[in-house]
């Protein structure tokens, strides 16, 4: 940063006015990433001022963190340089929404919460995700490329996005795809806007097509002792007729068990693996889906088979947030977690189960049906030996995630210390090169969210 | 062309392997669209490898290179606008591998869409996207536009199934992008990739999803008397929720150019029909028919046809999926639009559309994906009638703006190619266009590959647009 403090502050009120520019020490520490922390927090209320703050940051060379909600800034590495964070929940509105249409457009501040009340007067969700208790932003959802149990059924954002407008590393204005829920107009430029943590631009619009809200929904667990039982019953119902809605496998290791099972109200044993399927719709279908499934359970391995039923109303909640919410409960239960995101195939989630089951470290697994596996591992207290052994355990589940292969694997959420012993983002890359190129394309000074991403993008 | 890379490409080829004589390059002047242009030469890649050697001879060259399927496709993607070789992967048509646990299935590029399917249907499962050309368009085909189809409605377009690609960049090197697996870390150039349109590289491996073929379809057929009706039956099914796999329209000139040539069993005297699948779960398809047909009821169809057998289903479909060559039976030509709107605007739309027909007095037929509303009306005209065609292009342009006014868009499926290039600034900026410029470069920093196609030729460097002379042959959509 060439320009002195007081200037940055002072161009920045300029821009987004006086009561939207602070250093309050508390906003500061509210947006710190990774231990860093920047100069001052701009509110922007609207797309221009966005133009305008990323065309000053650009020439003075400052770097922004665009943020929303604050919930995901452990995601990924801490910038490089840190001066602005650009918290975006001024620009809340929801642009238009068409429920006849189910397509809906809204500015990135806005919260996963204030969506989903809009929507369910018209009986239409958004299945985005619902981790951090409706709190965190479209916006910041979208860019940091969490995932939801419902993708199971409807995918993710890169299914439900159908364009994007944001403002890239130079101050330009662009937009990709459109409003429709069809549409093969130019580059969908969009679709990289997801997960890339704000490093490629600052999301200003986003437009989702929205969907139906089944009438009920209803959760069945089948629990199995070890893990084979489970994945199995996974592989049965994949190639069954069943539709679930969300579909996970849950375990955890003999010391977490007890006590995360107690914080999050769920029945989770050591040594028992769990399948949690939700389904949604009438209730003559989510009973045929039932008596399914336990058919299912029993053929898949009847003698590991322990239970199998529905749960009651409270605790299909707790299961349903568990599965939503499973890194911020761990995060919660243990800060000096480390959170693993395994994207197995759906094939190999035996094998990856096995190979967890035998970590010499605290551990709680979720795979979802499709593949991608969640895995927390939670050192025993704040110690430097357990920091060590988290540090070995880490290097081992990247080891066996190339060798096995498990599949492309990424240390999602870890205490910051750890990110400057191991890479986070896993292996390299064969297009590395393109990604490169094209941060060079919408960022070519270098200014959003510098280092943040995959390979110090 | 250069004799020296003619006799390179058919050392690297073989004879057979090349086509360059004016009279076997005839056949690739076209695609099913509208326009027309003539390569220097056709090769014929068996490996990837092949491919990398024929790009690095191009490049060497700098003549452009354009890939190719069976050319299906309905907006030039495949025509070599400015000369150069096109890259048929015709001979690259094998399943590498059919991966039934984790319903994912590796092809080359020239696999036919319809071709994988019928792989795996002993196994339960489908390619879900089905572009009515799918007896011949090719799966890279589908890559390089994010091609739609009827049933996209419910299981989505291309870019929802592509999960992986191999491509080469026209600096020779050979990529993958994506993997099999969800999520990979790193920006989602397999998503950006697809849609392309053959500007970014040439497609050598393609992983997709399979998806599981339903346990029950139902096929309903419901009879309308008035256009307004059939369109507000659609707009009310998808406000109240109900998601059908497909929602098809065809209005009364339309079904009875189809009925004729086909004989599907549509009746001759009515004003619309639309043909409805739904499917899943028997229970739910229960439900769901029942409700589309109480939507049906309530705006006044005529009558509500559930197709009693996989026989009766298949005919009603070959009247949808025939419509186009109905049309050409018809009119010595037609010009079809592709323009997408909301879908509470179809009322409105259709309303608009026959306002302009009667404008021109042209026959608009319009037969088309109700359900994403996604429209494709067919302008008839006859060509040796200069007026005549030249009131068809004030029509489809008139239809495309009304479109965009209605928050709509230029094409849902057909692609930009060198049909629409020129309409791209009614819908992006300067800003938009020169971003998206910038992209390509990243991976097509000389313009080498599929020049002159989505991105409208910059202003100031003299090139005058002629507009493409339409003609009857196309297939449908």
């Amino acid at each position: 940063m060439s320009l002195s403090g007081a200037s940055v502050l002072s161009r920045s009120a300029a821009i987004a006015g006086n009561s939207n520019v602070t250093t309050d020490p508390a906003q500061i520490a509210a947006h710190e990433v990774d231990l860093k922390r920047p100069a001052a927090v701009v509110r922007p209320g609207s797309s221009e001022e966005v133009v305008e703050l990323a065309r000053f940051a650009s020439q003075e060379k400052l770097a922004i963190v665009a943020t929303g909600a604050q919930t995901k800034l452990g995601i990924g590495m801490p910038p490089r340089q840190y001066d602005l964070a650009l918290e975006m929940t001024r620009m809340d509105r929801i642009v238009a929404y068409d429920p006849g249409d189910l397509t809906l457009s809204v500015e990135p501040g806005i919260t996963l919460r204030k969506i989903a009340s809009v929507l369910a007067e018209h009986r239409q969700f958004l299945p985005l995700g619902a981790a951090f208790g409706g709190r965190p932003t479209a916006g910041g959802t979208v860019a940091s490329g969490v995932d939801s149990p419902m993708r199971h059924m409807y995918g993710t954002a890169r299914d439900f996005v159908l364009g994007m407008e944001f403002v890239t590393g130079d101050g330009v204005e662009a937009k990709s795809g459109g409003r429709v829920v069809k549409n093969v107009t130019g580059y969908d430029i969009h679709k990289l806007m997801i997960g890339s943590l704000g490093t490629l631009g600052i999301i200003t619009r986003i437009n989702f097509r929205t969907f139906p809200q089944p009438q009920t929904a209803r959760t069945c667990v089948a629990t199995f002792r070890g893990s084979t039982g489970a994945c199995e019953l996974r592989r049965r119902i994949a190639h069954s007729a069943l539709r679930p809605q969300s579909l996970e496998i849950l375990g955890a290791s003999a010391d977490c068990a007890p006590e995360l099972g107690r914080s999050a109200a769920l029945s989770l044993e050591a040594g028992r693996w769990s399948v949690v399927a939700t389904f949604a719709g009438d209730a003559r279908v989510i009973d045929r889906n039932h008596r399914d499934m336990e058919t299912l359970a029993q053929a898949a391995d009847h003698k590991s088979l322990e239970s199998f039923g529905e749960l009651c109303d409270a605790d299909s909640e707790n299961a349903t947030r568990y599965v939503a919410d499973f890194a911020s409960l761990i995060l919660q239960y243990r800060p000096a977690a480390a959170i693993f995101k395994i994207s197995a195939l759906p094939g190999d989630l035996a094998g990856l189960a096995a190979g967890i089951s035998s970590i010499e470290i605290g551990w709680a697994a979720m795979m979802r049906g499709l593949g991608v596996t969640y895995l927390g591992l939670l050192p025993p207290d704040d110690s430097e030996r357990s920091f060590q052994l988290l540090q070995r355990v880490c290097s081992q589940v990247f080891t066996l995630a190339e060798k096995a292969p498990w599949g492309p694997s990424v240390l999602l959420w870890c205490p910051p210390k750890l990110k400057s012993e191991i890479d986070i983002w896993g292996a390299h890359r064969r297009d590395y090169p393109l990604m490169q190129k094209l941060k060079g394309v919408f960022d070519p000074s270098g200014i959003l969210s510098p280092g943040r991403y995959v390979g110090g993008l | 062309m250069d004799s020296r890379l003619l006799h390179d490409l058919k050392s690297l080829l073989g004879p057979r392997g090349v086509l360059h004589q004016s009279e076997d390059l005839l056949l690739y002047e076209y695609d099913g669209s509208v326009d027309v242009g003539r390569p220097d030469c056709v090769v014929f890649p068996r490996t990837a490898t092949e491919v990398v050697e024929i790009v690095r001879l191009a490049s060497r060259h700098k003549i452009p290179l354009v890939g190719r399927g069976t050319g299906t496709g309905l907006s030039g993607g495949a025509i070599a606008r400015h000369g150069g070789i096109i890259v048929s992967f015709s001979r690259m048509n094998r399943i590498v591998e059919v991966d039934a646990d984790n319903q994912r299935a590796t092809v080359e590029p020239g696999v036919v869409n319809a071709d994988l399917s019928v792989a795996v249907e002993h196994l339960g499962l489908h390619f879900a996207p089905d572009p009515s050309s799918q007896k011949a368009c090719t799966i890279g085909g589908n890559v390089s536009e994010n091609s739609g189809g009827p049933h996209t409605l419910a299981y989505g377009v291309t870019t929802n199934h592509v999960l992986s690609l191999e491509i080469v960049l026209p600096s020779a090197e050979r990529v993958r992008l994506g993997s099999a697996a969800l999520d990979p870390p790193g920006y989602d150039l397999a998503g950006l990739f697809v849609g392309s349109e053959g500007t970014f590289g040439l497609v050598t491996e393609i992983t997709v999803k399979l998806t599981r073929l339903p346990e029950a379809v139902k096929t309903l057929l419901a009879i309308f008397d008035s256009v307004d009706d059939a369109t507000e039956t659609v707009a009310e099914i998808t406000a109240r929720g109900i998601t059908p796999a497909a929602c098809e329209m065809l209005d009364g000139w339309t079904i009875r150019a189809v009925e004729d040539y086909v004989h599907a069993g549509f009746p001759l005297d009515c004003a619309a029909i639309l043909l409805i699948d739904v499917d899943g779960l028997r229970e739910m398809v229960e439900l769901e028919a029942k409700d589309v047909a109480d939507v049906c009821g309530l705006h006044h169809a005529r009558e509500v046809r559930v197709a009693r057998d996989a026989r009766e289903r298949d005919l009603l479909w070959k009247g949808r999926k025939n419509a186009f060559g109905a049309a050409g039976r018809l009119s010595p030509s037609y010009y079809t639009q592709d323009g997408v709107i909301p879908r509470t605007r179809l009322p409105a739309t259709l309303r608009r559309i026959g306002e302009i027909s009667r404008k021109y007095g042209l026959q608009i037929g319009n037969v088309f994906h109700a359900g994403d509303g996604n429209l494709h009306p067919i302008i008839l005209f006859d060509q040796r009638n200069e007026q005549q065609f030249r009131d068809t292009i004030r029509a489809g342009d008139e239809i495309i703006e009304f479109c965009i006014q209605m928050g709509g868009s230029i094409t849902g499926e057909h692609g930009v190619g060198m049909e629409k290039d020129r309409l791209m600034p009614l819908v992006f900026s300067e800003a938009d266009l020169g971003l998206m410029r910038r992209v390509r470069d990243v991976f097509n920093p000389e313009g080498l590959l599929n020049p002159g196609k989505i991105l409208p030729t910059s202003k100031g460097c003299g090139e005058i647009y002629v507009r493409p002379r339409p003609t009857m042959a196309a297939p449908s959509a």
